[in-house]
């Protein structure tokens, strides 16, 4: 009779049991594979389970070793935690701040520009809120900003860490959903920048309607100011303008360059074109400075040239290694660890890393790792006891009786991961709920939306949890922001030293309610992703599409040799021109015709 | 208990040199990573021994680093109800995790790992990749990681019950223990503090 009842209600005894063993304060690796351990042998004791349950978890644990995808964690949290201690957010935020401070709600816009570049660059929540806080919060409140908008701009820029790629939440949630690290940063571009954009869209719309909340810098306040008092805006205007158009150049050409060098069939997908034109243009924008400033022309503005300087190496540094991911030059893994020797380099070239920090830096990447790949190893335990007891069924169970068939499903797993994320981190949700969901989103998703693969489904969901993860960051009582915030806020009324006003200190009610506003923000961006799912599907299946078309094309054309010979010479000569942009320019006009150029330059060898 | 808290003391050096050695190891694996990277694009070559090693050394920064976490209080915790129990409550907690979660847990692994490493070392077990290396020590990670959380956990749960009897300082709520993020917050909070107050 007892042992009935352990049979049917074994599941939400587990869970009952990693509750209570959790909500006590112990680590949650540990308590995770206790729960397992205890659970499991449990279960052998009833006779539910063979003896010899966990005769294979070492294998299991081998498999967390050998995980190629989760070494890019390391690799990541060590670029980002080099380029923090390098002052980048500092100067990143003096600079921008500049060049923006003089529009109305400039300042704003500054941090949430800033925030983004940090969220590519170090992906680490506490390190962006905390530099803002010190850097910008200070200068928002000298020259008046409503506090509720600089304290919600703050924490909100700051969680976009989680969001844009490469983020260790979406290394994280590939892994959990057996989907490749590439796509998932392909997919949760688009959706990221478009958050980047709601958020500016949002300060701007508080210029036009309040614009007392969001007043511009006095000139006083002007740092960068030329010898005849211009600001220097106009030369920064220009130099953007030429860079700019670099990059578009670029863009029309890149097919026609990169698809026979890289002995291409296919044409470059959109978000390839994107990252290298942006780089190409960055790396022109750093030079003509650089230039500038050797040969002493004073063409540029001191506003101008100190933006490049600044803005440049972190920028260039990201799109490579975006760019090289999305090329699929390098894998995400080799990715970041070229970032994370790239950071190394800019540190060690602005001479701002020394021993002390290198082993701080080393030191505080071998502890997240630790911890996190133990949150990996106790979860392992668990779901090992957890799928013997077929768990999985029991949520699938769970779901059936949720009304609205898949999107019910979406809907109420995004409640329940909002809700936790109030609670607990967001490593403790990839790695306790996702897997308890992923076979269910696997089997249910699929059909939502026509068209669909399944792999794309599943990056779409990931997307969904990554958005929705970032949120958990901002929620009060819990939200790490938050708490950053508040650790760097004035706790008490204090003399300004510029203006000699006394500012009355920041209360924690003004960053919680700061909050409110991003986090509906946050939440109208999960939904937009929800409903247009084509937002993260669309780089990944653009390159299958035509994939298709390509083979249908080769099947239905047969070509004479003379023409493939022709062809192939064409390809050669155009690949071993190089950097000569004349027979690139006379593919441009046919794209097609250098795809297949290339494809049979393949099929030569 | 003087003996006991010396032996907490010897525990916490062995840890702390363990984490501090291995933490270099993540440069070196960064190092390789991003060579091997260069290399196979730029010469067309690799080595499946490269590759290996890369996760040999991040499976020893994780697995060998799991003690030295564990002293600097660095595996997360819910703490939304702990931190409003008192000191000495949490430190009960601790002590009844560490001897009934955290003992049997290495345990267990200990006792299901060794087998597989030794049954490797004995018949000199190699990967199954061409150029690939020799699996043992690799395997031999996960015993010796684990037996080195465990004997981290023997050396908290001798501070705790240390300061359940009155003996040292609380080693949860401490400056002792507390961990990075929560010591730079503080170094912060002054940076803060004296950048508002300027002249005042």
């Amino acid at each position: 009779m007892q042992e009935t009842f352990l049979a049917q209600q074994f599941v939400p005894l587990m869970f009952a049991g990693l509750f209570m063993l959790l909500l006590t304060g112990f680590p949650v690796a540990f308590g995770l594979a206790a729960v397992g351990l205890a659970f499991g042998f449990i279960g052998m004791e009833a006779g539910l389970f063979p003896a010899n349950l966990f005769q294979a978890l070492p294998s299991r644990i081998f498999g967390i070793m050998q995980n190629d995808t989760l070494l890019a964690i390391p690799f990541f949290t060590f670029m980002g935690i080099v380029l923090e201690r390098s002052g980048m957010a500092e100067d990143l935020l003096e600079t921008v701040g500049q060049v923006f401070g003089p529009l109305r709600g400039g300042l704003a816009i500054a941090v949430i520009l800033v925030g983004a570049l940090l969220a590519a660059t170090t992906g680490v929540v506490a390190a962006a809120v905390i530099s803002m806080g010190l850097i910008s919060l200070p200068i928002m409140l000298r020259y008046g900003y409503s506090r509720v908008i600089a304290t919600g701009t703050i924490t909100a820029s700051g969680t976009l860490a989680q969001a844009i790629p490469p983020s260790l939440v979406l290394i994280v949630l590939a892994d959990q959903l057996g989907r490749s690290v590439g796509d998932m940063y392909a997919g949760a571009l688009v959706p990221g920048l478009l958050l980047v954009a709601l958020y500016i869209l949002f300060i701007v719309v508080v210029a036009f309607v309040k614009p007392a909340m969001v007043p511009p810098l006095p000139p006083e306040a002007r740092i960068y100011k030329e010898a005849n008092g211009a600001s220097g805006h106009r030369s920064l205007l220009v130099l953007v303008v030429l860079c700019a158009m670099a990059g578009f150049a670029w863009s029309r050409v890149h097919n026609a360059v990169l698809t026979p060098m890289l002995n291409r069939t296919l044409p470059a997908p959109g978000d390839e074109i994107v990252i290298l034109s942006m780089t190409l243009a960055s790396l022109l924008g750093l030079s003509l400075a650089i230039i500038n400033r050797v040969t002493r022309m004073g063409l540029l503005s001191k506003l101008a040239e100190q933006v490049t300087f600044v803005l440049m190496p972190p920028l260039i540094l990201i799109f490579l290694v975006l760019g090289t991911i999305f090329l699929g030059v390098a894998t995400p893994t080799e990715g970041g660890a070229m970032g994370a020797l790239g950071a190394l380099i800019l540190a060690l070239g602005k001479r701002r890393i020394n021993m002390s920090l290198l082993k701080q830096a080393l030191e505080n990447t071998a502890k997240l790792a630790s911890f996190v790949l133990f949150i990996l190893i106790g979860s392992t335990v668990f779901s090992f006891t957890f799928n013997a007891a077929d768990g999985h069924i029991w949520v699938e169970h769970l779901f059936k009786g949720v009304p609205g068939g898949a999107w019910g499903f979406l809907i109420v797993v995004n409640i329940l991961v909002f809700i936790l994320g109030c609670f607990i981190d967001f490593f403790e949700i990839a790695f306790i709920i996702i897997p308890l969901l992923a076979p269910v989103a696997e089997k249910i998703l699929p059909g939502l939306v026509p068209g669909m693969t399944a792999d794309d489904a599943m990056i779409w969901f990931g997307v969904i949890i990554a958005m929705n993860l970032q949120t958990s960051f901002l929620t009060p009582p819990f939200g790490f922001a938050l708490f950053y915030l508040r650790s760097v806020a004035a706790k008490f009324a204090y003399k300004d030293r510029i203006t000699g006003a006394t500012i009355p200190a920041v209360t924690t009610a003004e960053i919680y309610k700061g909050s409110i506003a991003f986090i509906c923000l946050q939440l109208i961006m999960v939904a937009a992703v929800m409903i247009f799912p084509s937002l993260v599907t669309g780089g990944i299946e653009k390159v299958e599409l035509l994939n298709k078309d390509q083979i249908m094309e080769q099947l239905q054309i047969p070509k004479s040799e003379e023409d493939i010979k022709q062809e192939a010479e064409d390809a050669k000569a155009a690949a071993s021109a190089g950097t000569d942009a004349k027979p690139a320019e006379g593919k441009d006009d046919d794209p097609m015709k250098a795809v297949m150029e290339a494809a049979e330059k393949d099929q030569k060898k | 208990m003087t003996p006991f808290l010396s032996l907490s003391r010897v525990i916490d050096s062995i840890s702390t040199f363990m984490g501090r050695a291995t933490m270099w190891l993540i440069l070196a694996t960064t190092l390789i990573s991003a060579g091997n990277a260069i290399v196979r694009k730029a010469f067309d070559m690799s080595s499946n021994g490269l590759l290996e090693i890369q996760w040999y050394l991040f499976a020893a920064v994780f697995m060998l680093g799991a003690g030295y976490g564990f002293l600097k209080n660095s595996h997360v915790r819910i703490d939304f109800i702990s931190t409003r129990l008192t000191d000495r409550a949490r430190n009960w907690v601790d002590v009844f995790g560490i001897v009934f979660v955290l003992f049997p847990f290495c345990v267990l692994m200990i006792i299901l790992s060794w087998p597989v490493f030794m049954g490797a070392y004995n018949n000199g077990e190699m990967s199954q990749n061409a150029g690939g290396l020799i699996r043992w020590p690799a395997y031999l990670l996960v015993p010796v990681g684990f037996a080195l959380l465990m004997m981290q956990g023997v050396s908290e749960l001798i501070k705790r019950i240390a300061f359940l009897r009155g003996l040292i300082e609380d080693p949860i709520g401490g400056e002792a223990a507390k961990s990075d993020d929560q010591k730079q917050m503080e170094a912060l909070e002054k940076v803060a503090a004296a950048r508002l107050v300027g002249d005042k």
